[in-house]
């Protein structure tokens, strides 16, 4: 579904993804590790339009996507959420998701229909009617993903979606993000709590100062003596075995 | 009928019955703010909506009101034909500063003061090339008929300047309840977020300015027929910028009434104060006495009600 090859791109002399490749297969959760400044964001970005990558290739559905604006990258169903949440503050949850049931649909009824059920898959039946402003943090993390969500992506790129919730907060959106995979949406995600990458991801990718230094099953990358020294540390390793 | 609806209803009534019952004097007065509305509310959909903040909306003004001028004097037309052609002019005034500037990625202050350095360039070309009569200024003859788009009884230029504000009216309203509405004010809101959920960033700014520049453009031909006379101060003056930002901002950026909320304050401000000079010796040297209180108002409103005066009436966000 997704194929990235050899993607770089840097910053001045900095090289903040080198050479990345990975491939995302339908109806699959894929993970992405990796220590902080790894670059996992920045290939993020280069992914899904927000930075022109210096070289590689993004090919999604068969069709080369490299450097295309967002917009159009949204178009053919790819898009992604940010790890710093960026809510629209002074309009209401149900007009923040409409933007993105937008994307589907010029009718304003059809579009707020949409973005009632996309809040209610995602639980924010509730707070329909609050600015964006006055959320919190776990309900801006979900009202990223109804958001884009609500565009009818087929692949869902988010980034850090549990980074700052507390463990209740992450079992209940681990939950969602089952829900929105069993809804038929492919899901790649950058992730820093393990518990949750493992209970979800069928396959990892460990990205390490811009080069992608393994790739596998959790239980896999936690035997993987390079991943437990550049990132995991003995400890998580441990947990991840088990 | 609902208690909004029922509200505009009377206003309505209330705007067409008045200037049936008050002498020329007020009638103006009426027009004038029902005017200012409609360019305020020109600026609002770019700067309110969109936030694309411009300090130079007067460019597009302008280009209306010597398009139609300079089609009417020099080339004979009859002004009504002229005037969709100058709002036009204003559109595509428009679409040029937006595509130059958003291009070049100018957001904020910056795109704020690309468009205050275009009001001034036009306002220099048109003191000095010879189409505009320079700094003379263009005088339109004077033949009250209405088939010249001038008309003896003010009260035909007062409902006139109603009609367009009842339009910029219904404009913003659509605004609220359309998918390219609910797309500026998430541009305005967080562009990045914007872009990422499949919105053309670019081309939705050039669009709205494409409209606001046409509309404000309209506003100008207007105001050169009810006046007759424009130079290049009046036309591209920066104090009509201000005017427009100001109107916007006391009544409310990016709400409906907003514009016309500010109009009405300010042009109640403007005829108290002028009153007031004429009466209170103390304030005879303070000239223009409302640009003091203007001044004094804009502060208290940045300081106090970040929303205008609709932020006043605007319902209490629900808490969770």
């Amino acid at each position: 579904m997704l194929e990235v090859r050899e993607l770089s791109k840097s910053f001045g002399g900095l090289k903040a993804v080198d050479r990345a490749s990975l491939d995302v297969k339908p109806g699959e959760i894929v993970g992405l590790i990796g220590p902080n400044g790894a670059g996992k964001t920045t290939l993020f970005a280069a992914i899904a339009g927000f930075h022109r990558p210096d070289a590689g290739t993004v090919v999604f559905e068969g069709k080369p996507i490299t450097g295309l604006p967002p917009h159009r990258i949204c178009a053919a169903g790819m898009v992604r959420t940010f790890q710093i949440t960026q809510p629209f503050a002074s309009i209401s949850v149900r007009e923040n998701i409409m933007v993105g049931a937008y994307h589907q649909t010029a009718d304003r009824k059809r579009a707020m229909q949409e973005a009632e059920s996309v809040a209610e898959m995602v639980g924010m039946t509730d707070q329909l009617d609050q600015r964006g402003a006055d959320l919190t943090v776990a309900g801006r993390k979900r009202l990223e993903l109804a958001r884009a969500l609500a565009t009818g992506p087929r692949l869902l790129l988010l980034d850090e979606v549990m980074a700052g919730l507390n463990p209740t907060e992450i079992v209940e959106i681990v939950g969602v993000i089952k829900d929105i995979r069993q809804a038929g949406v492919t899901i790649l995600l950058i992730e820093h709590v393990m518990q949750a990458v493992t209970s979800l991801a069928e396959r990892v990718y460990v990205l390490n100062q811009g080069r992608m230094i393994a790739e596998g099953t959790p239980a896999a990358i936690a035997d993987d003596p390079q991943v437990v020294e550049a990132y995991l540390g003995h400890g998580a390793a441990k947990v991840l075995r088990a | 009928m609902s208690r909004p609806l029922l509200l505009c209803a009377l206003g309505l009534a209330a705007a067409i019955v008045y200037p049936l019952l008050v002498p020329n004097y007020l009638v103006n007065v009426g027009m004038l703010i029902f005017f200012t509305a409609f360019i305020g509310q020109s600026w609002n959909i770019a700067g309110g909506f969109a936030g694309q903040t411009s300090f130079g909306h007067v460019v597009f003004f302008g280009t209306g009101a010597y398009t139609s001028t300079i089609l009417q004097v020099t080339y004979g037309w009859n002004p009504w034909l002229a005037w969709p052609v100058a709002t036009a002019m204003g559109g595509v005034v428009g679409w040029m500063i937006a595509v130059l500037s958003f291009r070049a990625g100018l957001r904020g202050s910056y795109f704020a003061l690309i468009t205050l350095a275009f009001a001034e360039v036009f306002r220099i070309l048109a003191n000095s090339v010879s189409f505009t009569k320079g700094g003379l200024g263009m005088l339109i003859k004077a033949d009250q008929r209405p088939i010249n788009f001038q008309f003896k009884d003010p009260i035909w230029i007062y409902y006139l300047a109603l009609l367009l504000c009842i339009v910029s009216l219904l404009v913003a309203w659509h605004l609220t309840r359309s998918r390219f509405g609910a797309r500026l004010i998430a541009i305005r809101e967080n562009e990045d977020a914007a872009r990422a959920l499949g919105i053309d960033v670019f081309a939705e700014k050039v669009k709205v300015l494409t409209l606001s520049g046409a509309m404000c453009a309209a506003g100008g031909t207007f105001y050169a027929q009810k006046y007759l006379y424009i130079d290049p101060w009046i036309a591209f003056g920066v104090d009509k910028s201000v005017e427009m930002l100001l109107v916007s901002m006391v009544g409310g950026a990016g709400t409906i009434f907003g514009p016309l909320i500010g109009s009405f304050t300010l042009m109640g401000i403007n005829e108290v104060t002028r009153a007031l000079a004429s009466v209170v010796p103390a304030f005879k040297n303070v000239q223009p006495l409302s640009l003091v209180v203007y001044g004094i108002m804009l502060i208290l409103i940045v300081a106090r009600l970040p929303n205008g005066l609709m932020g006043l009436f605007a319902r209490k966000p629900r808490n969770a």
